[in-house]
């Protein structure tokens, strides 16, 4: 395309320069860049920690690191990961930019709420970031009792404070979020016409505002029980360890569709786009992400089959964990039957988002494995478990995440990054993933269980192959890093719409201004109506037409 | 940023003073859900020790003192009503009204604080602080509730410092939540004082009395729970 060098026009990211500008802004498309940033140094240290970890599970033996500093290094890897860059990925990032741009409105409900959340979580993720300098957490970012609230010999109270902290800041989220959804849409844009993804998010802050709160209070009383030396989990009083396990997971499962929902909600967004086609069977898509929030707070007892539950509790939490894959199955099913005879273009967030199909529906599966109660006898506590929840976890979520940080990317930035090193990334990253985690089931199903870097001569193989594909799946990201930041400064200029997408956040220029819309949105079309003609406009036409 | 033409009161980004208030409202109530759920995990832990462990419970709870606990209730109940007088002055546009309810809303919280830290020290004399200063020693002559030396499980003490350490993470959460309503009960005190609020525009009081209601039910189930366990 011909660079016409249009006027100079203000946007959210030139209209002011100054370091307070970003640090007091209540911008909700600033506050998005700002935990950007903010998760990506979390996702960077966790990367590191599971780099080093990796090179350790090359040999059956202790080679470079003792227990001690294997147990820290898969604990540091565990909580960053979790609390501190999945939960808030797509959320806080994606959420925070595009609702109030996919709502029509100029912004989040409560815009300075918006910005304390930024800080709570970042002061929260400082307090977990200083548990691991002055020399780490070894309980697992699960801190089951009693090792957490007694035994364990490291800074369990800094990283629990950590996490209860942070959490607030995802409270904070959520209740913004539900608020502007309620309240903020644009004239015309019923809840039937919203994007997948707002539904996506609707859910997702549902359980986060009810479930946080119950993770809030139970790292709180392993706290105070270490703090104070008091009983809560204690069994020499007469305290149920078991207990800690019950709230714990009540939150923990459903926060698995914290980190699951909002990238569905962006796959559906892509796959719409890259098939030109409206999502099939919306209502029921839409209907499904709160099926699964609401189904995800009754099935926590699939993580206790071997803790001492009742077989009968055992055998509901069984049943109502194999109902959950029914509307994810939904979602599945309803994507690919919307690429079914769909015009396809394979640009880079397509690819990501067939790659979210593929790996989702994998880790899905052996969930499947999981909750039937003899097979999860079987399989319990081993890499098996770990290679199903990085299935779901980084090839549902992390793949979700940076395939909508690229399909919005230009509308974020105003840039383009180079579609070509996009695509070799993405591909780098699907081989890499794979590579990593498939011979984790093998070597579970064989018996290898998770959290010990000592092992039988004969897992060796596989544990290698696994270390490889890491090693793969980190130069994607690598990859991916460079060209991203290089199309910061060098990147070609972005029109308002450049895949040519239906959804309000395409009718503004890119970047937004401040205000996100120069007239105010009206909406009188259905979501993802790619007949209309409307749906083709782009900025650049306008200035090639003129 | 854009001028405002329409009330000061009504923020950039919101069409109406309906639509900044309904939202407000929806916000607060999310935010009573988030906290009814912080609550209620500490409840589910206490009601499966207090199931599992009956006696000692009862026990345990024999040792609060039931007319502290019955003095406080009435009070935050009687903080309630001058919370609802602020509301309503608020809606008047009484700022005398407003200030003059808030006042007495501190005043009965500081009461029930006070009571409470004199609970406190009564039960650290006592030696019934939970962790290594616990000391306990059973007296089952004395016990209303039907337990003997020879009928007592066997972590009999144990169990009962269980209780006590839900008493005071129970009572002390809801303390520390007491403390920030009237942190914010000064807070609009010194805006109403400035003359921030008007018949329009009272979100703020309204809000905070939302909160300080939602404290004041978490003490109503307190109460029963910590206190009237031993009497049937």
């Amino acid at each position: 395309m011909n660079d016409t060098s249009p006027p100079k026009r203000t946007h959210y990211l030139n209209a002011q320069h100054t370091v307070g500008s970003w640090l007091f802004t209540l911008d909700h498309k600033r506050i998005g860049l700002l935990y950007l940033a903010t998760i990506l140094l979390f996702f960077l240290l966790g990367g590191i920690a599971a780099m080093l970890f990796r090179v350790e599970l090359m040999t059956p033996d202790p080679t470079y690191m003792e227990s001690e500093t294997y147990n820290r290094l898969f604990t540091m890897h565990g909580i960053t990961m979790i609390f501190f860059f999945l939960i808030p990925s797509i959320p806080a990032v994606l959420g925070n930019f595009l609702l109030p741009l996919m709502l029509g409105t100029k912004d989040l409900a409560f815009p300075r709420l918006n910005l304390a959340s930024w800080y709570v979580f970042t002061f929260g993720g400082l307090l977990g970031l200083g548990s691991i300098i002055f020399g780490g957490v070894d309980t697992g970012w699960t801190f089951y009792t009693p090792y957490s609230s007694t035994y364990a010999n490291s800074n369990v109270i800094l990283a629990a404070l950590g996490i209860f902290i942070a959490g607030f800041g995802s409270i904070m989220t959520g209740i913004n979020f539900i608020v502007t959804i309620h309240k903020m849409r644009a004239p015309g844009l019923t809840w039937f016409r919203l994007p997948l993804f707002i539904w996506a998010h609707y859910a997702t802050s549902i359980i986060i505002v009810l479930g946080t709160p119950v993770i809030a209070i139970t790292i709180l009383l392993v706290a105070i029980e270490r703090l104070f030396q008091i009983g809560i989990f204690d069994p020499a009083l007469g305290g149920d360890p078991v207990l800690f396990q019950h709230l714990f997971w009540f939150y923990s499962h459903p926060a698995v569709y914290i980190m699951i929902l909002p990238g569905m909600g962006v796959i559906s967004e892509i796959i719409a786009c890259f098939s030109r086609k409206r999502i099939f069977g919306y209502k029921v898509v839409a209907l499904s992400s709160l099926a699964i929030a609401i189904l995800g707070f009754f099935v926590w007892g699939h993580h206790m089959f071997v803790s001492s539950q009742s077989m009968y509790a055992g055998m509901i939490f069984s049943i109502l964990s194999f109902l959950v894959a029914i509307p994810s199955a939904i979602k599945v099913f309803n994507w690919t039957a919307t690429l079914y005879g769909g015009a396809i273009k394979l640009d880079t967030p397509m690819l990501y988002a067939l790659g979210f199909i593929g790996l989702f529906t994998v880790g899905g599966l052996t969930g499947l494995f999981l909750a039937s109660m003899a097979i999860n006898v079987h399989v319990h506590d081993t890499y098996f478990v770990v290679a199903h929840f990085h299935y779901v976890m980084v090839g549902g979520m992390v793949m979700a995440f940076f395939g909508g940080l690229h399909f919005w990317w230009p509308k974020m930035t105003g840039r383009h990054f180079s579609e070509l090193f996009g695509r070799i990334g993405a591909v780098t990253i699907f081989i890499g993933f794979n590579l990593t985690f498939f011979p984790q089931f093998i070597v579970g199903y064989l018996g290898m269980p998770r959290r010990y870097h000592v092992y039988p001569e004969e897992f060796q193989f596989l544990q290698v192959m696994s270390t490889g594909g890491s090693a793969v799946l980190a130069l994607g990201y690598l990859v991916m890093a460079g060209y991203l930041l290089h199309s910061l400064v060098l990147g070609k200029k972005a029109s308002s719409n450049p895949w040519r997408a239906v959804g309000l956040e395409w009718t503004t220029p890119s970047p937004p201004p401040t205000e996100n819309f120069t007239t105010e949105p009206y909406v009188d079309y259905e979501a993802y109506d790619y007949t209309r003609e409307e749906v083709y406009r782009d900025d650049a036409d306008e200035v090639k037409g003129a | 940023m854009a001028a405002d033409q329409h009330s000061p009161h009504l923020a950039h980004h919101f069409d109406s003073m309906e639509q900044q208030q309904e939202s407000s409202s929806l916000g607060m109530w999310l935010f009573l859900a988030q906290e009814v759920m912080f609550f209620g995990g500490l409840f589910v832990a206490y009601a499966v020790y207090r199931f599992k462990y009956p006696e000692a419970f009862a026990v345990a709870s024999s040792h609060l003192s039931l007319g502290w606990g019955a003095f406080n209730t009435v009070v935050l109940i009687c903080s309630s009503l001058t919370m609802a007088l602020a509301v309503r002055a608020g809606q008047l546009g009484d700022k005398r009204g407003i200030i003059r309810y808030l006042l007495a809303t501190i005043f009965l919280a500081s009461v029930f604080l006070g009571v409470k830290g004199v609970e406190y020290t009564e039960k650290y004399n006592d030696g019934l602080m939970p962790g290594p200063a616990f000391e306990y020693t059973p007296d089952f002559d004395r016990y209303t509730v039907p337990v003997t030396a020879e009928t007592a499980p066997p972590n009999f003490v144990g169990n009962v410092q269980l209780f006590f350490s839900f008493y005071f993470v129970m009572t002390g959460l809801h303390a520390l939540h007491m403390v920030i309503g009237i942190g914010l009960m000064i807070w609009l005190i010194v805006k109403a004082l400035r003359d921030r609020f008007s018949k329009e525009y009272f979100t703020p009081i309204e809000m905070t009395g939302l909160y300080w209601h939602f404290v004041d039910i978490v003490w109503i189930f307190l109460f029963p729970l910590v206190y009237l366990v031993w009497r049937h």
